[in-house]
């Protein structure tokens, strides 16, 4: 037994095993490529994986995990009654609403009414198909939202309706391609506003549901639908035939929404409640107090019971079900289901890959045993015991494994790197995933050794010795 | 009076080769003491390359005792018979059964490397060994870069690297023409001079005649067990 510690040994078993893959260089290489695609293939799809979870998240978490987001949707059936009854379709989030919801409900932080309008701005010559946002000064805070430049319209503006505008970040890169914005003026109609702030991009949900779709087409379907067509109808299929081409191509919501921020009061003031628009012919108009409000609650606990309180009252006072509740806590929530449902599947086809790794490597040590069978029957009477030979022979499936692992890693670090490059896909690598990669195959290699290895050792060592 | 360190009392092998059985050895008793030169002869299928692997300690006894040494090896377990092999026994085979990727020395080397000798003092010992056979400018070569007279010298190289009680050869001489055939067994007396105790299986009564000792087999039995000679001894030299 100590004779079987003795440290000679294993740095002589170690240094045979890596001599005697050597001798076979290519066999070696080919057996371990298994394990090599194996383990890249695990890593690669847990940081895919975790890449779309996390942008999903952080979308999510933009939203604020602590808002409520009451939007307002044309419902469907008015369409076609339209036409005879009335000019103006009415629908949507009134101020009594958001009223009630104040007064109703004590948890409440804050309101945030907005109105979104889509129109085109401008900036010299450079346009853009921008959504406007009317809303309140203290709609930053609600959105955590980070101020990058200048500031935000102060309360007093939004009473006082002033011609301010704050940009988002990606409008600014469109819009104002050559320096700061910040004091410079931007038009909307025949309106002027004057650029006072930059604000970071907001988490868009219609980038949400892009990220939601590519992670699992079937999980969308649970998801609130219709997140970003509700808000985005008004106004927008006639600026399609303008568009300077950047805008939006072919589905609706995977555009990148380019955002400007007004005060409330004067997006009302210009732009006024009803909206008119040109589609297939016929000419729609639509009145629209509120596009969007959204509800803080004070603590991340109450939010799905202040959202099922709202949703009680609005039920009470709409007719029909022209409004819809998005609540981004369970969207959170949610995000953390499908991506851990994702990481199952992703990581129990890379472990099946694995498998095949491993099982390639016991059919190549079955054969290199057979093969080298008088050699373990000349080592036999030379003194080996058993567990010399299926020490041999399992350090020759670890190293196998170990460095095919350790390649795969290096392969798993690079390919999200590609992905990332050419996809342009979010990919993230968790510290523990090469870690889990590794020790599975290194486990393989020991589990799928074992049985050759044993093979070896219990052969008799007079037959052993007349093998040709 | 030498010590007896091998002793076979009634010893008896079976074993079964395919449905049937066969007694290969069939109730042996011998004694041999050290520093004797035994060949073994008798035609083939008589049991002596069953004999040579109960000897060696790579197959057990079916019936009957066998001591090495005073061990009873009729009971003792596998890892033990290993051990065994590893510090008294050392073998020749007829062909050679070097281990082809490893080099003449590594070869050598590989008895000691099994009693876990540091790897300093094993090439040591291996050069050595390799240049009282002859292979001094051979250490690092591989086994087929060599003659065949070369190999079987790495072969006995291998079978004194670790100071064994008995040296077991098997046909040492079977894969050689007759001239390196005299040099192996030339080795042998040599080795026996030095006071080995040397066992060797073979069919050809000139190579058994270098032994001081002919045990002949006829179906598993001992024939006649004589002493040669020492004249004859000379005369086929």
């Amino acid at each position: 037994m100590l004779n079987f510690l003795s440290i000679y040994r294993w740095a002589r078993v170690i240094k045979m095993g890596f001599k005697s893959l050597w001798l076979h260089r290519l066999r070696s290489l080919l057996t371990m490529l298994g394990i090599v695609f194996g383990v890249a293939s695990v890593i690669a799809m847990l940081a895919v994986g975790e890449g779309a979870s996390q942008v999903a998240q952080e979308q999510i978490r933009r939203l604020g995990s602590k808002n409520i987001i009451v939007q307002s949707i044309k419902p469907p059936m008015e369409q076609k009654v339209s036409a005879e009854r009335s000019r103006a379709i009415e629908y949507g989030i009134t101020r009594e609403d958001a009223a009630r919801i104040r007064s109703s409900i004590p948890d409440v932080e804050v309101v945030v009414p907005n109105r979104i309008i889509r129109e085109v701005i401008w900036n010299t010559q450079w346009r853009i198909d921008g959504q406007i946002i009317g809303t309140v000064s203290w709609y930053p805070e609600i959105k955590q939202l980070k101020i990058i430049e200048g500031r935000y319209f102060s309360e007093l503006e939004v009473g006082t309706v002033k011609n301010v505008c704050v940009l988002a970040l990606n409008t600014i890169e469109k819009l104002f391609p050559n320096g700061s914005p910040v004091g410079k003026s931007v038009r909307i109609g025949s309106d002027y506003y004057q650029v006072i702030g930059i604000i970071e991009d907001e988490g868009s949900m219609g980038n949400l549901q892009q990220t939601q779709n590519l992670m699992m087409s079937t999980q969308s379907q649970n998801m609130p639908p219709d997140m970003s067509l509700g808000k985005n109808g008004g106004g927008q299929p006639n600026r399609q035939g303008r568009g300077n081409g950047s805008g939006r191509k072919g589905q609706m919501g995977t555009s990148p929404q380019y955002k400007i921020y007004i005060p409330i009061t004067a997006a009302q003031k210009r732009f006024g409640e009803t909206l008119v628009r040109r589609s297939a012919g016929t000419l729609e108009t639509e009145k629209v107090e509120f596009h969007e409000i959204i509800v803080m609650v004070g603590s991340e606990d109450r939010v799905e019971e202040v959202a099922r309180i709202i949703d009680e009252i609005l039920q009470r006072y709409h007719k029909q079900r022209d409004y819809e509740l998005v609540v981004p806590l369970e969207l959170l929530r949610q995000a953390e289901r499908t991506k851990q449902i994702f990481n199952l599947v992703l990581g129990t086809i890379a472990s099946i890959s694995l498998l095949v790794g491993g099982i390639g490597i016991m059919n190549i040590m079955l054969a290199t045993v057979t093969e080298r069978t008088r050699e373990i029957g000349i080592r036999r009477a030379l003194g080996a015991r058993k567990r010399d030979i299926i020490l041999q022979f399992l350090i020759e499936t670890v190293i196998l494994s170990g460095v095919g692992g350790l390649l795969g890693i290096g392969l798993g670090l690079f390919i999200p790197y590609l992905i990332t490059y050419f996809a342009s896909m979010p990919t993230i690598i968790r510290m523990w995933s090469p870690i889990i990669a590794f020790g599975i195959s290194a486990g393989i290699g020991i589990i799928f050794g074992i049985y050759p290895a044993l093979r070896a050792a219990n052969m008799d060592p007079v037959e052993a010795l007349r093998h040709e | 009076m030498k010590d007896c360190i091998i002793k076979l009392e009634r010893l008896k092998k079976n074993y079964r080769m395919g449905l049937v059985d066969i007694q290969a050895l069939r109730g042996i008793d011998l004694e041999i003491n050290e520093g004797e030169f035994v060949s073994i002869m008798g035609p083939s299928g008589c049991g002596k390359s069953t004999l040579l692997n109960v000897l060696g300690c790579l197959d057990k006894p079916t019936e009957g005792k066998y001591y090495l040494n005073k061990y009873d090896i009729s009971v003792l377990d596998d890892d033990t018979l290993s051990d065994m092999r590893c510090n008294y026994l050392g073998f020749v085979f007829q062909s050679y059964n070097l281990i082809p990727q490893l080099s003449v020395v590594e070869n050598i080397e590989i008895p000691l490397y099994y009693q876990g000798v540091s790897p300093h003092e094993s090439r040591k010992k291996a050069t050595e060994i390799a240049s009282r056979v002859g292979l001094g400018d051979r250490l690092y070569h591989k086994p087929t870069e060599l003659s065949g007279g070369q190999q079987q010298r790495a072969g006995i190289a291998r079978a004194l690297v670790n100071d064994p009680l008995v040296i077991l050869a098997d046909e040492p001489t079977g894969n050689l023409d007759s001239k390196s055939g005299r040099e192996i067994m030339n080795i042998f007396s040599e080795l026996h001079s030095l006071g080995k105790t040397i066992i060797m299986v073979t069919h050809d009564e000139h190579i058994a005649r270098y032994g001081e000792r002919i045990v002949r087999l006829q179906d598993g039995l001992i024939e006649t067990d004589e002493s040669v000679q020492l004249r004859i001894r000379e005369e086929i030299s």
